[in-house]
């Protein structure tokens, strides 16, 4: 059966929309019925997700929601307000030398992508957009240390100021790397979870490296 | 009778049964092609693994160059195809990256580490390490020479990256494909013992790079002397990867070629060194102090006018 063999499907096929575990509560009525609910019913609903993906990835627990119900709203909203606060707030950005809102974009997505790309490549069971979802969620700690740094340099920006920024930066930097390493290191095989956390090291650091050197103008 | 049997129908028996009847039948299974081709290939090995790596490979490059072509046997556009080049484990890429670093000398780094199984985690990764090693480095290095400065702006200067992921990967994927094909065109004309795929070619560049890496954290050092020192450092032992891995394959070609084949490799390899140390990395400079200088001028102007 020389045609059966080269009918050999990816792992998985890359789908829009949630990946639920089929439980119970879950009724074919519920799905047809949104368009009924009110559009605050819809908005909040996603939202509430949303915001209960932070949480976990704030504390990082053993918990399977991030996997379950992928989204990527929350990382598009993350990468949008850290490209937005890495711009330089000059008009005149020509000699700026820092990221333009494209190349932190392009960044973050691309390496989220090729990190995907890795570990599926590796043998890992989880699935792309899951992946993204959850290499997307764990730039959360990293906005927050942007957020820290913009106003700490609103202060000044000595040594002191300098010395604080990158220590937050550093602890951010630790805590989106275990938070994400939490949840993709399970799906690894065992001899190679090295390989698979490595990428995702250099990712984490290359977002703090353009944080920490952020200098307004 | 035997037209009528024909035309119909017939029933096959299950698998089994067939295959007892007839063991000697070609059968096709569709499952994952990878695996049975890998145990013949361990099994091949190992009479190969005694000899010599570099000298009379002929068998073993022979059946591995076979077996490597065995082992892709997924057409190109599955997934599956792109998953046998990262059939790696975490201890076979530190092993390569251990013998790239300290290379044996008269061992062949693909005879030795990499043995038909080339992986691209390896060159991937380490080239993209490099370019933000580099780049970073680089920018460490000008805030430092440049710190006491009054007039220096830090800035981050971020273009560079795109400028250091652009020759790296370049260098790394595009010259190993030129002698990749200038291997094989020679190849055609003189009978090699040793070849390679180019897969391995890539394998050998990608890993041999991995030198730089820290040469490149050094290179923060804002000594000229140190900073060449390391240079000739990391590139006698990446070069020397290059060339115990090249030249058993031009050996058997025309002396004059041979040489100018491997002088090509290192130049190349050291022009990159060079080419970044140079571009990434401002010199230390020593400063002037400039009020001197124009009163020099004054007195000499004065002096000539006389």
């Amino acid at each position: 059966f020389p045609g059966l063999a080269d009918v050999s499907l990816p792992q998985d096929i890359p789908v829009e929309g949630e990946i639920t575990v089929p439980v119970g509560s879950h009724s074919p009525d519920e799905d047809y019925s949104t368009l009924d609910e009110p559009v605050k019913d819809t908005i909040m609903r996603d939202l509430k997700a949303v915001g209960k993906k932070f949480v976990h990835v704030m504390y990082p627990r053993k918990s399977s929601a991030l996997l379950r119900d992928w989204d990527l709203w929350g990382p598009l909203v993350l990468c949008v307000s850290l490209a937005l606060m890495l711009q330089g707030g000059s008009a005149d950005s020509k000699d700026d030398g820092g990221p333009q809102f494209a190349e932190v974009f392009v960044i973050i997505w691309f390496g989220a992508v090729v990190i995907t790309l890795n570990s599926k490549l590796l043998g890992g069971t989880i699935s792309f957009f899951q992946s993204l979802c959850v290499l997307g969620y764990c730039v959360l700690p990293l906005t927050v240390a942007m957020l820290v740094c913009r106003l700490v340099l609103l202060a000044g920006a000595g040594t002191i100021s300098f010395i604080i920024r990158f220590l937050v930066v550093l602890a951010m930097f630790g805590w989106s790397t275990l938070a994400s390493t939490a949840f993709l290191a399970d799906s690894q095989p065992p001899n190679r979870k090295a390989l698979v956390v490595y990428p995702i090291f250099l990712f984490y650091f290359v977002i703090s490296w353009m944080i920490l050197t952020f200098t307004p103008q | 009778m035997a037209a009528a049997d024909e035309l119909k129908f017939q029933e096959f028996d299950d698998a089994a049964n067939l295959l007892a009847a007839n063991p000697d039948a070609t059968t096709i299974s569709i499952d994952e092609p990878v695996e049975i081709p890998k145990n013949q290939h361990s099994r091949l090995q190992e009479p190969g693994r005694e000899e010599d790596d570099e000298l009379l490979g002929t068998d073993d490059s022979d059946k591995t160059e076979l077996l490597a072509g065995q082992k892709k046997s997924a057409p190109f556009w599955t997934f599956d195809y792109y998953q046998t080049f990262f059939d790696v484990d975490t201890y076979q890429v530190l092993d390569r990256i251990k013998g790239s670093v300290f290379p044996v000398p008269g061992k062949n780094f693909v005879r030795l580490y990499i043995r038909s199984n080339p992986d691209l985690y390896g060159p991937f990764w380490i080239c993209a390490t490099l370019v933000f090693t580099i780049a970073v480095s680089g920018n460490l290095s000008n805030f430092f020479i440049h710190l006491g400065k009054p007039t220096y702006h830090y800035v981050p200067e971020f273009k560079k990256v795109s400028i250091a992921a652009t020759t790296i990967y370049a260098y790394a994927w595009l010259v190993p494909l030129a002698l990749w094909g200038f291997l094989m065109w020679r190849n055609s004309k003189v009978m090699n013992i040793v070849s390679y795929s180019f897969l391995e070619i890539v394998c050998v560049y990608g890993y041999s790079l991995f030198v730089y890496i820290p040469t490149a954290i050094l290179w923060i050092i804002p000594q000229k002397v140190v900073r060449w020192v390391l240079m000739v450092f990391s590139l006698c032992l990446s070069g020397s990867v290059l060339v115990m891995t090249f030249w058993p394959a031009v050996r058997d070609d025309n002396r004059r070629i041979a040489l100018a084949t491997v002088g090509t490799i290192l130049l190349l390899h050291a022009l990159l060194a060079v080419g970044c140390l140079a571009y990434f990395f401002d010199a230390p400079e020593l400063d002037l102090p400039a009020p001197i200088i124009p009163a020099h001028n004054g007195t000499t102007v004065i002096t000539k006018s006389h």
